[in-house]
């Protein structure tokens, strides 16, 4: 850190208010961090060359409007992409040596153009397919963002809702049963949401009529969620897995005229209902979070309780609603593990979708549309990991399973620059 | 200030994480029975043992629900009530039966020596619990929570294998070599979510999560890759067996699994109740984790506070993970060597109210549901999983007094509530 | 509207915070509520806004007994308050926190902006408020922070309205237009209860007085009372508002500062290029308004602020840039502001709390052991030195009152060699025995050589304690002054006017 003084003349108001000179703080954290991603597209480029064209195939064969593929030459193009990258690095070096800050566009496009290069070197020699990458970057990313905007919502609220994972477990499970007994969707749908609204409960009376540290309830409740599926699954459904876990599927719905766009087509709107279903969610919540009387309560209720409630708004009542209607979506979310695929349920088969969201959360700094794009960007590495393994990669499969992780730990550790959380998140509130 | 802080709450309200039995005796010595006796009145030993109590009988309604002969006998409930009853009556007291002798004292067994081995499996099964379950509790009196049990272990079970498994060392020497290698792995692994709250403000809570994840990739990779961990000529994810030098004697004779890592898990307890309470480090840990502004104010060192205690968290749990590869599963082993101990860990510190006794007890009792846990499982076919829904049941009931109260009727103590489950989320101020 | 409260009764615990209260409000005029921190003013006046039930007794409006069950009610029946601690959201903006809890909506439940920021611009127009209803609270003086709160409260047509302790962020000037706020609302005829415990702010503004002492009314005044009377009324007895000093023996510079900035984590100035020194033997007081720097000067002086230029040296020690725990091995005594916050830990006890800020080292400890023997004797001779009221050493210091939390940390600090002495409102939230005793080991503490600083925004402590005195607005120093400046001055030099040729060489 660095800090310098700007010359800043006495507030020119008569107004007796306190204004104080001010001083650009500036890090040189994005500027390292380009330099490490930088040194390792050369690397790539110098000890990794790999022979061959890349083929980037933008139409899958149903499209209706086909797109012609593009092909590159493997090598050069990782040459060119690592002197671009360096050319971006030494560009924001320069604007932090003028005191500036590195803008966001800046880093999208660092990011960009460093997954392109990273792309062209894994896929040399054969040909990625952009739509079938990006239809399962959104497919995987699903449970992620209907999770992580139940944690936007607790985390608004004031309550951390480590419990994501057991709500989505619980959810997956319930749709699966109640799905199969039925034969109706829409049954399990409703059976997932009660499922999470009832683990949300569990939390929210600990959390705010108990006092229990809202973490420690959240990860007992994940446990215990866990015990509670497994145990059942164990002891009911694999006897009765005919009648019990066999649940139906949602269709693939394409929409007409936008599924035909091309790329954006195939990828966003030849989806199930769960996902459109989220499309709404995700509007609505952003909508509702900043533009609503509810919106603007919870959010007062997170940031500083006591104000809120010296105004009349009821503070626990709307911790508990909300943490309520946080659990319903994150139940919503957890129908994708079953009834969204049509695969039946089996033992912890969330695998920790839920922390990755509360990750997706973290990194999206408590925004619901960042929060979504971080989610998709926790899909995309995780179905390039597939994809790559199916083309046959260099990079081993687990070191792109880490890389959501691995970037959530530069998110947190201040890459993106420190924002802050709802200022009353995980703190309950008592009167005296 | 304090008392006007909306996001608290009133400042003297709640009462200490755990009363500090060790300083109070120090300075009244004859004090240890009324302090025993103060916690049976303040209704702490009470609420302990009605939330397991409680526990068991949720355990109990989920076994008689599921049991297929109560399912049978209830169709025909209102004609023969009877039998619902009986049925109810066989399965539960069949499976706690099955738990008890599976983990405490065999009855069907011949002489005391084969009758007694559920209790030594019992105490093999608490090892790791309680290394992991003093890392964690030590990890929450400074006031961070370390979900990174998994990852922490799977380090140090990795490297103390590759020690145990890859070095020709005299025995003895190599197995202290391999234990301490293990820790040092764990120590570091944690370390990593230390440096990083300390350097950046990262919250320890994600950072251990994320590193999980990263651990068992790591590890995984690892494991199939010849030339790391895979066993050679083995096309299994799966280590080489450690060699005899490293392996832990059977500190109770060969036809007992109990391993020399109890014993290490004993001298942890201690060393930790040392630090706690008797150590000018272990006040540093306990002012930061009370307040951490307080203690910065103070010339304490926060940060480098905050990296210690997760060293030491991580040693502590990584101990469990060289117990595994060490003591209990030898003959090599895969990425699932933590065997959710990990998480087990954190119920335990929080049942045992993150004093290093306490921890041990509890570690001994949740052992105890493991060991009788798999016992249940094969004679009963009562799924195994019913001990997780048991042991989180506990650890909620316990961190909430006033619920198991109201449940029997108790009277409350008192109009003052008291924190029995650390708070976890204070931060100092960014400055 | 005529406000009466009869009755009023409010215990916590064995605490009876308010004890059988009786007041009348009428509208169009100001009344007083007067009394010590603690006398129970802000309880009744929670018990009144409907954020505590009381325990007994009635709350009337025009005669009519109301039943408020949350703040919800009583603002609906017409009461407002601007609040200690301001009740703003930091990250709303103007408009946003004067819709919050009134909200209105236009088609589809969107929020209705454009009418909340028509309704600040009308009240502020009608009091000649300059508020932008578009800028976030966060970025607004506080000042002007207070402003939105009064806003806010007469937005929802509030008759009466409740001041806690308003002036204790304001300048003087500030001060003054409030005042001037408040007549002008009792004379549109809204009944005005102003809390406080500034006496010379009740004579000039009071209609009527009320004094408050431990949970009871000990009786009503008329705005002409002196300030004796009123001071012995608030506390019980005679007060003497001065301490006993000798003329201070001075030493050599002890203490020099040299053009030291502090900036904090959003790039502000909070100390902007100060310059000064303090003797061996003298109490340099450092006046001002609260949030003017004084606070974050302190934490540099101790090495809390991460973002620090300039020099600090001690005896002609180089402190700039050392560690707290340099600083405090140095021979550096501090008492934070915040003795909550920053100097306990409420969950020790008074023992440990005694050793904190000795935890590296002999004599507390030896061999990184704990000397729990010594830890003992030294914290019973200290609670026996300083007159801690505790039932044992083992208790917990979250159960003290603020006046014998004060004296352990107090006992902690000056119970070490001392080079230097910090004290940063040193009586804040103290009963009026406890600050004699606290003023009096100051004094005796610069008696023994030291040097001392006392940051202090009540000018009444500063008077009574300083040899020279620093006053400092928006983190510059203004002036350094005699120990003897009257209050006229430096009230103006706390609005940052320097002061005028004499005792400015002080």
């Amino acid at each position: 850190m660095s800090t310098t003084t700007e010359n800043t003349a006495p507030a020119p108001t008569p107004a007796p208010v306190v204004v104080l000179a001010k001083t650009v703080i500036t890090s040189w954290k994005a500027p390292v961090a380009f330099l490490v991603f930088t040194l390792a597209m050369f690397a790539l480029a110098i000890f990794g060359a790999r022979p061959g064209d890349t083929t980037f195939r933008l139409s899958s064969p149903a499209d209706a409007i086909q797109l012609p593929e593009v092909v590159v030459p493997s090598a050069p193009t990782v040459w060119v992409v690592a002197i671009l990258l360096a050319v971006v690095t030494i560009v924001s070096a320069a604007m932090v040596r003028a005191q500036k800050r590195v803008p966001l566009w800046l880093i999208v496009i660092f990011a960009v153009l460093f997954m392109f290069g990273f792309l062209t070197w894994a896929a040399a020699g054969s040909s990625l397919p952009m739509i079938g990458l990006l239809f399962g970057s959104l497919s995987l990313a699903v449970p992620l963002i209907y999770g992580s905007l139940a944690g936007v919502i607790g985390e608004r609220v004031g309550v951390v809702n480590i419990a994501i994972e057991s709500q989505l477990l619980a959810g997956a499970f319930t749709a699966a049963v109640v799905a199969s007994v039925t034969g109706n969707l829409w049954l399990g749908v409703i059976a997932a949401m009660v499922a999470g609204v009832l683990v949300a409960m569990v939390l929210a009376v600990f959390a705010i009529r108990y006092l229990v540290d809202q973490v420690i309830v959240g990860v007992v409740l994940n446990v215990l969620v866990v015990g509670l599926t497994s145990f059942f699954y164990s002891q009911v459904l694999v006897p009765n897995a005919a009648v019990l876990n066999a649940p139906p599927r949602f269709e693939r719905l394409p929409i007409p005229l936008l599924g035909d766009i091309p790329i954006i087509g195939p990828v966003l709107f030849k989806q199930t209902i769960i996902v459109y279903i989220m499309y709404v969610a995700v509007a609505a919540v952003y909508v509702g979070l900043f533009h609503t009387k509810w919106g603007l309560r919870l959010r007062a209720v997170g940031e500083h309780p006591q104000a809120a409630d010296t105004v009349g708004i009821k503070v626990n009542k709307t911790r508990f609603w909300n943490v309520a209607l946080a659990g319903a979506i994150a139940g919503l979310g957890g129908t994708f593990f079953t009834i969204g695929t049509g695969i039946a349920f089996n033992k912890e088969m969330t695998a920790g979708a839920g922390y990755i969201a509360l990750a997706a959360v973290i990194f999206g700094q408590w925004d619901p549309i960042k929060a979504t794009l971080a989610a998709l960007l926790f899909g995309f590495a995780s179905n390039l990991q597939n994809t790559l393994s199916v083309i046959g990669s260099p990079v081993p499969s687990e070191f792109m399973l880490m890389l959501p992780y691995v970037v959530t730990i530069f998110a947190v550790a201040g890459l993106v620059g420190k924002v802050r959380p709802p200022a009353a998140s995980g703190k309950p509130y008592v009167k005296s | 200030m304090s008392d006007e802080n909306p996001q608290k709450p009133a400042a003297p309200a709640p009462a200490s994480v755990a009363p500090d039995r060790a300083t109070s005796e120090a300075i009244e010595p004859p004090s240890r029975w009324t302090v025993a006796l103060r916690e049976i009145a303040t209704g702490n030993a009470i609420i302990s043992v009605l939330a397991v109590l409680l526990a068991l009988l949720v355990g109990a309604i989920m076994i008689a629900f599921t049991d297929e002969n109560v399912q049978k006998t209830a169709v025909y409930f209102f004609a023969r009530p009877g039998d619902t009853v009986v049925a109810v009556w066989q399965s539960v007291s069949g499976a706690y039966s099955a738990l008890f002798q599976g983990s405490i004292y065999n009855f069907r067994r011949p002489g005391f020596e084969a009758g007694i081995k559920p209790l030594t499996e019992t105490l093999t099964f608490a090892t790791p619990l309680i290394a992991a379950g003093l890392g964690v509790g030590l990890a929450f009196r400074v006031g961070m929570f370390n979900i990174g049990g998994r990852g922490q272990m799977l380090i140090a079970a990795s490297v103390a294998g590759w020690v145990g498994f890859g070095w020709d060392l005299p025995w003895g020497i190599h197995m202290i070599v391999a234990v301490l290698a293990g820790m040092l792995g764990g120590a570091l692994w944690a370390g990593i979510a230390g440096l990083l709250k300390a350097r950046t403000g990262a919250h320890e809570v994600i950072v251990t999560i994320m590193l999980n994840y990263i651990a068992y990739y790591l590890v995984s990779w690892m494991l199939r890759t010849p030339g790391l961990l895979q066993a050679p000529g083995s096309s299994n994810p799966k280590t080489p067996a450690i060699k005899e030098m490293a392996v832990f004697i059977k500190i109770l004779g060969p036809q007992y699994n109990l391993h020399f890592g109890f014993l290490l898990a004993i001298i942890a307890t201690i060393i930790v109740w040392w630090i706690l309470n008797r150590s000018n480090l272990g006040f540093q840990f306990k002012a930061v984790g009370e307040n951490p502004n307080a203690a910065r104010v103070a010339g304490i060192n926060v940060k480098s506070m905050y990296v210690y205690a997760m060293l030491i968290s991580g040693a502590l749990v990584g101990l469990a993970g060289v117990a595994q590869v060490l003591g209990t599963v030898t003959t090599g082993f895969s990425s699932g060597i933590d065997a959710g101990i990990g998480f087990d860990a954190i119920t335990v510190a929080l049942l045992g109210r993150s004093t290093p006794w306490g921890i041990f007890v509890a570690g001994i009792l949740f052992g105890a549901f493991k060991a009788g846990g798999f016992s249940m499982q094969a004679a009963e076919g009562v799924p195994v999983e019913i001990v997780l829904v048991v042991q989180s049941l506990i650890v909620l009931f316990i961190a909430a007094p006033p619920l198991v109260r109201a449940i029997f009727r108790l009277p409350s103590p008192g109009s003052r509530q008291k924190r029995t489950v650390p708070n976890v989320t204070k931060e100092v101020a960014a400055k | 509207m005529k406000l009466e409260l009869r009755g009023i009764t409010k215990t916590f615990g064995a605490l009876v915070a308010n004890d059988h209260i009786d007041l009348t409000v009428e509208p169009g005029e100001i009344h007083c509520l007067l009394g010590e921190n603690g006398a129970g003013k802000s309880t009744l006046m929670n018990v009144l806004y409907g954020l505590y039930q009381a325990d007994g007794g009635e709350i009337l409006l025009d005669d009519a007994v109301q039943h408020f069950a949350g703040p919800g009610d009583a603002m609906a029946a017409g009461i407002g308050m601007v609040h200690q601690h301001f009740m703003l959201i930091p990250v709303f903006t103007v408009a946003e926190n004067v819709m919050l809890g009134h909200e209105q909506t236009r088609a589809g439940g969107l929020l209705d902006l454009p009418a909340a920021r028509a309704k600040v611009k009308e009240i502020s127009e009608r009091f000649g408020f300059d508020v932008d209803p578009d800028a976030l609270v966060d970025e607004l003086p506080v000042g002007v922070q207070q402003r939105v709160e009064i806003i806010k409260a007469l937005s929802r047509d509030a008759r009466v309205l409740v001041f806690d302790e308003p002036t204790a962020v304001l300048t003087p000037q500030e001060t003054d237009e409030l005042m001037q706020i408040m007549r002008q609302l009792r004379d549109a005829g809204t009944a005005i209860v102003f809390i406080t415990h500034k006496l010379r702010e009740v004579r000039e503004v009071a209609d009527r007085i009320t004094v408050m002492r431990l949970g009871k009314v000990v009786g009503e005044a008329q705005p002409t009372a002196t300030n004796a009377e009123l001071a012995s009324l608030m506390v019980g007895r005679a007060v003497e508002l001065t301490v006993h000093k000798e003329e201070p023996t001075l030493g050599e510079e002890a203490l020099v500062v040299e053009n030291l900035t502090v900036v904090d984590h959003i790039g502000q100035l909070v100390v902007n290029d100060v310059s000064f020194s303090v003797r061996r033997g003298e109490i340099l007081a450092i006046a001002g308004v609260q949030g003017n720097g004084q606070t974050e000067l302190t934490e540099a002086l101790v090495g809390l602020q991460p973002r620090v230029t300039g020099r600090i040296s001690l005896d002609g020690r180089e402190l700039t840039g050392a560690s707290v725990r340099k600083i405090l091995d140095a021979g550096v005594g501090f008492v934070p502001e915040d003795r909550n916050e920053d100097g306990l830990v409420g969950e020790f006890t008074i023992a440990e709390n005694l050793m904190l800020d000795r935890s590296t080292g002999k004599p507390f400890v030896k061999a990184a052991t704990l000397q729990l023997g010594y830890r003992a004797d030294f914290a019973r001779e200290k609670v026996a030195e300083f007159d801690v009221r505790t039932p044992s050493i083992e208790t917990k210091v979250g159960r003290l009152s603020g006046g014998n939390q004060q004296k352990v940390v107090l006992a902690r600090e000056l119970s070490r060699d001392l080079t230097l002495f910090v004290a940063a409102q040193p009586t804040r939230g103290v009963d009026v025995g406890s600050i004699e005793f606290i003023h009096k080991r100051i004094v005796e503490t610069r008696d023994s050589g030291v040097p001392v600083i006392v940051v202090s925004t009540e000018l009444d402590e500063v008077a009574a304690l300083a040899d020279r005195i620093m006053v400092m607005y928006r983190g510059r120093i203004v002036g350094i002054v005699p120990g003897n400046t009257p209050r006229d001055v430096l009230g103006l030099m706390m609005a940052g006017e320097a002061p005028t040729s004499e005792g400015v060489a002080a």
